[in-house]
């Protein structure tokens, strides 16, 4: 049994979150796979933007930086090449990492810098009031999109993998014990690692689009979740409303910074390895 | 400067991102853009070699966000760009003003608006400098005249930073950054460091209102001291606060800070002021051409001065006060359309007449110019040529 309390600032506690939210199931699963893998408290980096999921570094009792929306990962890249040695957490939302933060989502994938991102996806910003998002299903209402959305979403764990990522998963909150060995296996890969948590926000998303409260909605998101390999099995039709889950990529290929501290090493080497 | 160092031909980028690695940074990320990219590429082939990281960015906010970043984590950082990425760069440099980071950001400044006149040189940039974050936010921002000035801001650019805990614009212009002149760089410069935490990790107040308004700063790493940085506004905890007390005594200090310092950290350089009655305001490349101007004036026997501003932020408003109450006029000749010139005006506070002259041809302004604005301001006051 995890120890929550050692990871926590309780003294922020209440949780700024709404009742019914699923980040906090979140927080809890990002803790027990810390645990789980040993962590020191001083050895993580907590990064996140702006947004609900975003709130999530100031109760943890690490090394932590809220920034600018959707520049968590560049705030985040600088901390891990100036301290490779800290293990980078970047907690994100959908509208924060894909919507006004996609340039800095896809590059960091791209560069495979061992940071892991955890992407609270609840289909809708949250923070601001329910406006439509990036990950907003087509035809669901947002506050900005009142007679539905009439545009395409992103698939995020299919950007991350495009991108170039070198782990890419996807849960829902409705299994957190599945949840946390996807992010503990996501921060021992080396490399960019994202794991998608499909999280109820029953305040917006539920009431716009009569979803249901936050039970509904968390057992809308068990009932439509499948795995990769059942998904494989199902008709285009089938898999429209399909959550795909577990891990989607795992792939071994070079890691940013240790490239970087190659060709730094390579550089002070002898005349023969060296440019100049 | 020692004598064993050798005469060296150099341009303003060239020696900025050499001053820089004087000044001990190890962290530079940018993108690029005509005319700073001299810079990014100079530090592409030193940084790596000097057990630094240079990195290219996927766009200028990225790169202003990993250089708050990497300061954070405790590495002397900076980024270089032109208007068009400075505008881009003015969230995060809001961020790092209100989050405290050290950090120097240089703008090499080329015509605008928009994209503007890519390789002209142009000072439209000043006031941006100033305030084109949003909010009252601190900000100390310094211009060179010369490729041997550019080497000694940019260590000061540093050293404020670190001395202050702040960001701090390195304003070159095209004419600064491309020319190439011969200079003598020093063997070792004065180098400042960031004053540390000092206090336990459990005692440990990041955003402490200190007695000079700078708070000892910890880094992100395995030392203990977890702390916490958000853009919020934030007590001495660094956690969030909806207290308007709090609030308030966070943006004072927060703007306090380089108030208190200002004898500190404004540095103006005065030729030929003590019997002037006419006097020149300049900065960056045309206080050069201001230079020869007045020693030409002067020639001519017209007594005339230039008051030569190498920090633009803070205003040195007090030495142009004073200045304004012993000539009749201030010339203020910029690239731009009279910016500075609305400063000076203010500081004066009509002690004197104050005539802006701009040139936002994309062209320098000569020293010629310069010359005529001075002989007219003359002949209008009736000041006399001394025999």
């Amino acid at each position: 049994m995890t120890e929550y309390s050692k990871y926590l600032r309780l003294d922020k506690f209440p949780l700024i979150w709404c009742p019914g939210c699923g980040d906090g199931i979140v927080l809890k699963a990002i803790l027990r796979a810390v645990d789980r893998i040993g962590l020191d408290r001083n050895e993580i980096c907590m990064v996140s933007g702006i947004g609900c999921s975003s709130r999530t570094p100031g109760y943890v009792d690490v090394n932590t930086l809220h920034t600018t929306h959707g520049r968590a990962l560049t705030f985040a890249t600088g901390v891990k090449m100036a301290r490779p040695d800290l293990t980078v957490i970047v907690v994100t939302g959908d509208g924060d990492a894909t919507a006004i933060g996609g340039n800095h989502f896809i590059h960091a994938a791209r560069r495979n810098i061992d940071i892991t991102v955890i992407l609270y996806n609840n289909w809708i910003y949250g923070m601001t009031g329910g406006q439509v998002s990036p990950a907003t299903p087509m035809g669901a209402r947002a506050s900005t999109a009142p007679f539905g959305s009439i545009e395409p979403n992103f698939d995020i764990a299919a950007l991350a993998a495009g991108a170039g990522a070198s782990f890419v998963a996807r849960e829902t909150v409705a299994k957190p014990l599945l949840l946390d060995r996807l992010i503990e296996r996501a921060i021992r890969k080396k490399g960019f690692s994202l794991v998608e948590v499909m999280t109820p926000c029953p305040t917006t998303y539920g009431r716009l689009n009569n979803a249901g409260d936050a039970v509904e909605m968390t057992l809308y998101l068990r009932e439509h979740a499948v795995s990769k390999a059942k998904a494989e099995t199902l008709s285009e039709e089938q898999r429209q409303d399909a959550i795909v889950t577990g891990v989607l990529v795992d792939l071994d290929k070079p890691e940013y910074a240790e490239q970087y501290a190659r060709l730094a090493e390579r550089l002070r080497a002898p005349a023969a390895f060296s440019r100049a | 400067m020692s004598s064993a160092s050798p005469v060296r031909v150099m341009s303003g980028n060239e020696v900025c991102a050499e001053a820089a690695m004087a000044a001990g940074l190890r962290f530079f990320a940018g993108y690029p853009i005509t005319p700073s990219s001299e810079i990014a590429e100079e530090l592409a082939v030193r940084l790596p070699r000097a057990g630094g990281v240079f990195m290219q960015m996927e766009d200028e906010i990225a790169a202003m966000g990993a250089v708050v970043g990497a300061s954070l984590a405790g590495v002397k950082s900076m980024t270089a760009t032109s208007g068009p990425g400075f505008s881009l760069k003015q969230e995060n440099i809001g961020f790092a003003c209100m989050a405290e980071v050290p950090c120097v950001v240089v703008n090499v400044q080329r015509g605008g608006p928009s994209t503007g006149l890519p390789t002209m040189p142009a000072q439209g940039d000043v006031m941006q400098a100033r305030w084109g974050t949003h909010g009252d936010h601190p900000i100390i921002a310094l211009t060179p005249y010369s490729v041997a000035e550019t080497f000694e801001l940019t260590v000061r650019a540093f050293n404020l930073a670190e001395a202050f805990r702040t960001p701090v614009i390195l304003l070159m212009d095209e004419i600064i950054g491309h020319v190439n002149e011969k200079v003598r760089l020093p063997d070792s410069v004065e180098v400042v460091e960031r004053k540390g935490p000092d206090t336990t990790p459990d005692q440990y107040l990041p955003y402490r209102h200190t007695e000079d308004g700078v708070p000892p700063m910890a880094a992100f790493g395995r030392a203990g001291y977890r702390f916490h940085v958000t853009g919020l506004a934030h007590d001495e905890t660094g956690f969030p606060t909806n207290d308007p007390v709090e609030i308030d005594r966070l943006n004072r200090r927060l703007n306090g800070k380089l108030e208190r310092h200002r004898d500190a950290i404004v540095d103006v350089v005065r030729h030929a002021c003590d019997d002037a009655e006419v006097a020149v305001f300049a900065y960056g490349s045309v206080s050069r051409a201001a230079r020869q101007a007045v020693d030409e004036a002067r020639a001519k026997g017209i007594p005339v001065g230039l008051l030569r501003s190498r920090t633009l932020w803070p205003f040195p408003d007090v030495e142009v006060r004073e200045l304004g109450e012993k000539v009749g006029t201030i010339l203020v000749p910029e690239m731009n359309l009279g910016q500075m010139a609305h400063e000076v005006e203010w500081a004066v506070r009509g002690a004197c007449h104050v005539v802006p002259f701009g040139r936002v041809d994309g062209l320098p302004i000569r020293p010629g110019q310069i010359l005529e604005l001075i002989e007219q301001a003359v002949s209008r006051a009736g000041a006399g040529v001394r025999a």
